[in-house]
């Protein structure tokens, strides 16, 4: 299995870690020729108003494209860009997941945190860096993860997205269950 | 104070930011303007700042922490975390940048010190730190005072790239030697460095610092962005090279969002010759710079902090 990390900017270094501790093989994508060649994507985290300006016009429609083709993780920013609709500032957002979503919704960096969470039922350890909150969720999304009342890790179809770091703990489950839904769209096909 | 702010909790929130930045451009900025051109260009982080480096250098007198009013105007000003600068052991300082909020605090040699022998304890701080550094042994000693990010210190103001290469070359040919080396050399080497054996150890076994490595001090130009980068920085520090002419006059705005346009692009494709030539040539100038070959050493920034 073939995954991409988005490269642009940002921790893609630690998902490119945890990938290849899971088996899979990466390719650090800054070109989106190098989208042809992968079975799914990572969109670390990072400064999402970055991302899109390195994207430029051109690269988000070819990134949006793959996003409606093939699955995709985003942590952080990534779920950011993921969403239909970002606040705090207004963004453009890919549209893949049917949610809002409020940057630095928690506050600047000293309201960073570590939390434990739920996800799939049980207990989580999610690191907490400047991070967004989902304000809105649309019917056909399915929450994964909830920190207190907030859902924290999501997904639609074949888009998941965690306003935390799985990244940056110990634990492999949530980047699992996004290899796993890769394998399972390959064995669909 | 807070709690457990030295915890390894705490330390890894501190580093964990850094990890965000990574690949990215921070910024120099001296007002709120400036900060949403940055901004717009796609840096990661913007530095407030009274003034830049060229201009302290050119002008002299006590550099000192900046305005916290500016600084406030210009957190307003962007969604981007902003960093702040505080001189060398200026805890009071620290204090207050923190209470104001900021995302990261900058000990910095650019401001003039306010310690002769001690660095600030950034253990007893919420807020992380980064520190400039010159060789391995100065980054570990940042490390161990807490520091979660290290930058290479470079010659700030000047435009210049040389020390920059000088220092990040310094710290990764010493990181290299850690990994060959045996048990009993590494004691030797801890005590060489002046660098606790525990971090001195830990190098030895990855061969990177345990906190992100970025560099600083003379990055004028997309060239020298991709020459850090490709020496190992994983990010950069651009001072007075985006906004500044020379060391009086700043440039024109667009020509600043051009050059912070084609910066960020050269971080990002460091190691592509193709996107780095294009980033290039929609240029049509850089900042004059100051050759730090002509700079006698008790002028040097770099030589402050111990």
């Amino acid at each position: 299995m073939k995954i991409g990390v988005l490269a642009l900017q940002g921790d893609f270094d630690a998902h490119r870690k945890r990938l290849e501790e899971l088996g899979a093989e990466v390719v650090l994508v800054k070109k989106p020729s190098q989208l042809d060649e992968i079975d799914g994507l990572i969109i670390p985290g990072g400064e999402s108003s970055t991302f899109l300006k390195l994207l430029g016009k051109t690269g988000f429609a070819e990134l949006k494209e793959f996003v409606r083709l093939k699955p995709t993780f985003g942590t952080c920013a990534g779920a950011i860009l993921l969403a239909k609709e970002v606040e705090n500032p207004a963004q453009t957002g890919l549209g893949a997941l049917d949610i809002g979503i409020r940057r630095n919704a928690y506050g600047r960096q000293l309201e960073s945190s570590i939390r434990e969470g739920i996800f799939r039922g049980t207990p989580i350890e999610m690191v907490f860096i400047r991070a967004p909150k989902i304000e809105r969720l649309g019917p056909e999304v399915e929450v994964l993860a909830t920190e207190g009342k907030d859902p924290v890790v999501v997904r639609q179809g074949k888009t998941m997205a965690a306003t935390f770091h799985p990244e940056l703990t110990d634990d492999t489950r949530v980047h699992q269950s996004f290899l796993d839904l890769v394998q399972n769209g390959k064995r669909h096909k | 104070m807070s709690q457990n702010n030295g915890s390894p909790t705490s330390l890894r929130l501190k580093t964990g930011l850094a990890e965000m930045l990574k690949g990215g451009v921070i910024m120099d900025v001296t007002n709120a303007e400036q900060a949403v051109i940055a901004e717009n260009a796609g840096a990661v982080s913007v530095m407030a700042l009274e003034r830049v480096p060229a201009q302290i250098r050119a002008e002299g007198g006590v550099a000192r922490m900046a305005s916290p009013k500016k600084i406030r105007e210009i957190m307003a000003a962007v969604s981007i975390p902003v960093m702040a600068k505080c001189r060398i052991g200026h805890f009071a300082e620290a204090q207050i940048l923190q209470e104001l909020g900021v995302d990261y605090i900058d000990e910095s040699e650019v401001l003039t010190p306010a310690d002769e022998a001690h660095h600030v304890d950034k253990h007893a701080f919420k807020v992380p730190f980064v520190c400039g550094a010159r060789n391995l042994g100065e980054a570990l000693r940042r490390i161990a005072e807490g520091a979660a990010m290290i930058r290479t210190k470079g010659e700030a103001g000047t435009g210049d790239v040389v020390h920059a290469v000088k220092h990040i070359r310094q710290i990764v040919q010493e990181m290299k030697i850690l990994t060959v080396l045996s048990e009993e050399e590494l004691y030797a080497k801890a005590k060489e460095h002046q660098a606790p054996y525990e971090l001195v150890k830990m190098v030895a076994k990855t061969g990177k610092l345990p906190v992100p490595n970025f560099s600083a001090g003379g990055i004028a130009t997309p060239a020298d962005a991709s020459l850090v980068m490709q020496l190992g920085a994983e990010a950069v520090f651009v001072g007075s090279g985006i906004f500044m002419n020379d060391s009086k006059s700043f440039a024109d705005p667009e020509e600043a969002e051009k050059r912070a346009r084609a910066i960020v692009k050269a971080a990002t494709h460091f190691n592509d010759p193709k996107v780095l030539l294009e980033v290039s040539e929609d240029l049509v100038g850089a900042m004059k710079g100051l050759a730090v070959s002509g700079i006698d050493e008790s002028q040097m920034l770099q030589t402050r902090g111990w």
